[in-house]
């Protein structure tokens, strides 16, 4: 049996105090959902830094060498034509096309890693626990113990944050 | 507790969390008004002409054109730059800005770039038209064919084809990332169990965990760092197109940045003929209010400068090189026979938004919106100016020739207007026009709330 409990705040600086608290007595959240990214949230949830930088960089440099590679191998190897008496392999002339591709082959490593990690796409089913969520709600979802010696504890820092309609749910597993 | 106004608010009205919600959701929930209709069944019209005339030319040929031996360039190529040059504003809104950290792109962001997907499209049109034979466009992409051929990668030409279409899909990825929270929100407002769904399946299952939105502000920020070279890189390359020709007035190193300084400056302008009519219609100018207004006057001052500076440093730089068919190049152009263009684009783009060094004028809405139109008309003149006469009288006098556009080409480019306010009265109606979540984000530290807990709602 899992048990957590959920509730919402009508404003984002409770939630960040209430966030601290909670943190600060070693208790577990689950989640917290948003209607717009909240500054100073990640270092209290303990979230470590995106790595979407670092796919875009692979993703860019993989599209760097396919272009380049390849107007390279084109002209000079597979079909060396002469264009206006300019050499087979005219760096400069490459560097446009290198350069956009460059720049889509990342985009599209940092949005579909965006998506996949995230678990969102077409067709996504994720459980939507508060219609308002998306509108002026901030919700926390908090993780129990099975015993329920926590409840206490959470309920105390929730209402303490002005947090409303708080409930305890559990999950036969 | 009172904080001092230091700068003007950027969302006025008092705003609560759930009323930006309401009011921002409410063009998609609500019926459209006669405006709305009277307003599409024109712009359909204009795009039904277009398709027409643009069906016309593929079926009888190029011939149907005004274009002729020496002038092989005309409304076709104008259009295709003036086009992509529009485009560019959203992209330095939503990229170039962010990087800026300009908080005032929230409300005007999400517009603009729907603005530059829909203006790129029209562009995408006239060089694919303009090969005469549309169905083979596909031979521009490298793909191996029976013809044993590589496209040439030394033509300019075709880095265009590169750079728009990379340019199209990067701000597409941009832009439909930044949408997936807004599109959630919509489709926890529907009622309709088919609303939902559609909306349900847009937003990819949107839920606004903490986590989701660390990666979407990161990938957001990283979209942008690659959007802003992009988008310079773009018109750059549209100008090479120009620049590496041997042409008289094309052959000249200004041209990379004059181009994109004067694409932004004719974005500007297209963005404010948008908003000024969109934020009155859709109830919005507690969000797009006059302060921001006046912020996009000031990058049309800006650029429309540096227009000035390229086009008075053009003319020096014809005198000072000493070369006959340069000089002559430049002389034509403000004396010959396409003089009145000249003039046209001269006084609308060089001389008119320096009348915005009045703060009164910065912020007078009737003036903006018309000077904003001038500048429009003004930039489509110097793509003419520049193609048209530096094609008509080029090395060899016998055959320098002059240019008319027929009403098929007319007709064209009046169709590819209609698309544009076509899809951007479509998008009003099925998008939120403004960053739902980003102006929530900035709402406590740029609202006009006297107490920054006001936010939330009263119970």
């Amino acid at each position: 049996m899992r048990r957590y409990i959920s509730a919402y705040f009508e404003d984002e600086e409770n939630l960040l105090r209430a966030t601290k608290d909670l943190r600060d007595k070693q208790l577990t959240i689950q989640d917290v959902l948003t209607p717009f990214p909240i500054h100073g949230l990640d270092p209290i949830l303990g979230f470590k830094r995106s790595r979407i930088p670092t796919i875009g960089f692979i993703g860019g440099a993989i599209g760097c060498i396919i272009a380049f590679g390849f107007q390279a191998w084109a002209f000079v190897v597979d079909y060396p034509l002469f264009i206006g008496g300019k050499p087979h392999f005219a760096i400069p002339s490459f560097i446009p096309i290198t350069f956009e591709l460059t720049v889509l082959f990342a985009a599209f490593a940092m949005v579909f890693a965006f998506l996949i990690r995230s678990k969102l796409g077409p067709g996504a089913n994720n459980p939507i626990h508060d219609e308002r969520i998306t509108d002026d709600r901030f919700l926390i979802i908090v993780d129990l113990d099975e015993a329920g010696n926590q409840d206490e504890l959470v309920k105390e820092i929730l209402l303490k944050e002005e947090a409303q309609d708080i409930k305890v749910k559990e999950i036969d597993k | 507790m009172y904080v001092s106004p230091i700068r003007e608010p950027l969302v006025t009205g008092k705003k609560t969390y759930k009323k930006i919600t309401d009011e921002i959701s409410a063009p998609i929930e609500g019926k459209p008004g006669k405006a709305w209709y009277a307003g599409i069944t024109l712009t359909v019209s204009a795009l039904l002409l277009g398709l027409a005339m643009m069906g016309y030319t593929i079926w009888q040929g190029i011939g149907t054109w005004g274009l002729n031996k020496t002038i092989g360039w005309g409304w076709g190529i104008t259009n295709f730059v003036w086009w992509v040059g529009i485009g560019h504003a959203g992209t330095f809104i939503s990229a170039i800005l962010l990087l800026f950290r300009q908080k005032w792109r929230t409300s005007i962001n999400r517009s603009a770039e729907a603005m530059t997907l829909f203006a790129v499209m029209c562009a995408g049109l006239f060089p694919l038209i303009h090969m005469g034979r549309p169905l083979l466009g596909f031979f521009v992409f490298p793909y191996p064919n029976t013809r044993e051929l590589w496209v040439n990668f030394n033509s300019p030409l075709l880095w265009d084809v590169f750079a728009i279409s990379t340019y199209f899909t990067v701000s597409l990825l941009f832009w439909y990332v930044g949408l997936i929270p807004d599109i959630g929100t919509i489709r926890d407002r529907m009622k309709s169990k088919f609303k939902k769904w559609i909306y349900g399946l847009l937003s990819f299952g949107w839920t606004g965990s903490a986590k989701h939105w660390q990666r979407h502000e990161s990938i957001s920020l990283i979209l942008a760092g690659l959007a802003a070279p992009l988008v310079l890189s773009v018109h750059s390359i549209v100008s090479t197109d120009f620049a590496t020709s041997v042409i008289p007035g094309w052959h000249t190193t200004i041209f990379p940045p004059y181009f994109v300084a004067g694409a932004i400056f004719s974005g500007f302008a297209m963005v404010l003929t948008l908003l000024i009519v969109t934020r009155k219609v859709l109830n919005l100018e507690n969000y797009i209010t006059v302060g921001h207004i006046e912020s996009m006057n000031k990058i049309i001052i800006a650029t429309g400068s540096i227009v000035g500076i390229a086009y008075i440093t053009e003319l020096f730089i014809a005198w000072y090189s000493g070369v006959e068919y340069e000089q002559y190049a430049f002389l034509n152009r403000a004396t010959g026979p396409y003089w009145w263009a000249y003039l046209i684009m001269m006084t609308c783009n060089v001389i008119s938004p320096q009348l915005l060094w009045f703060k009164k004028l910065r912020r007078n809405l009737v003036f903006t919106f018309i000077l904003s139109i001038f500048i429009n008309i003004g930039m489509w003149f110097e793509r003419f100016v520049i193609i048209v006469t530096s094609l008509h009288r080029d090395y060899l006098p016998s055959s320098w020739s002059m240019y008319e556009p027929t009403m098929v080409e007319v007709g064209i480019f009046i169709g590819t207007l209609g698309l544009f306010f076509t899809c951007f009265l479509l998008f009003i109606r099925v998008f939120p026009v403004i960053a739902i979540a980003e102006v929530k984000s900035v709402l406590k530290s740029s609202g006009d709330q006297k107490d920054k807990s006001e936010t939330k709602e009263k119970h």
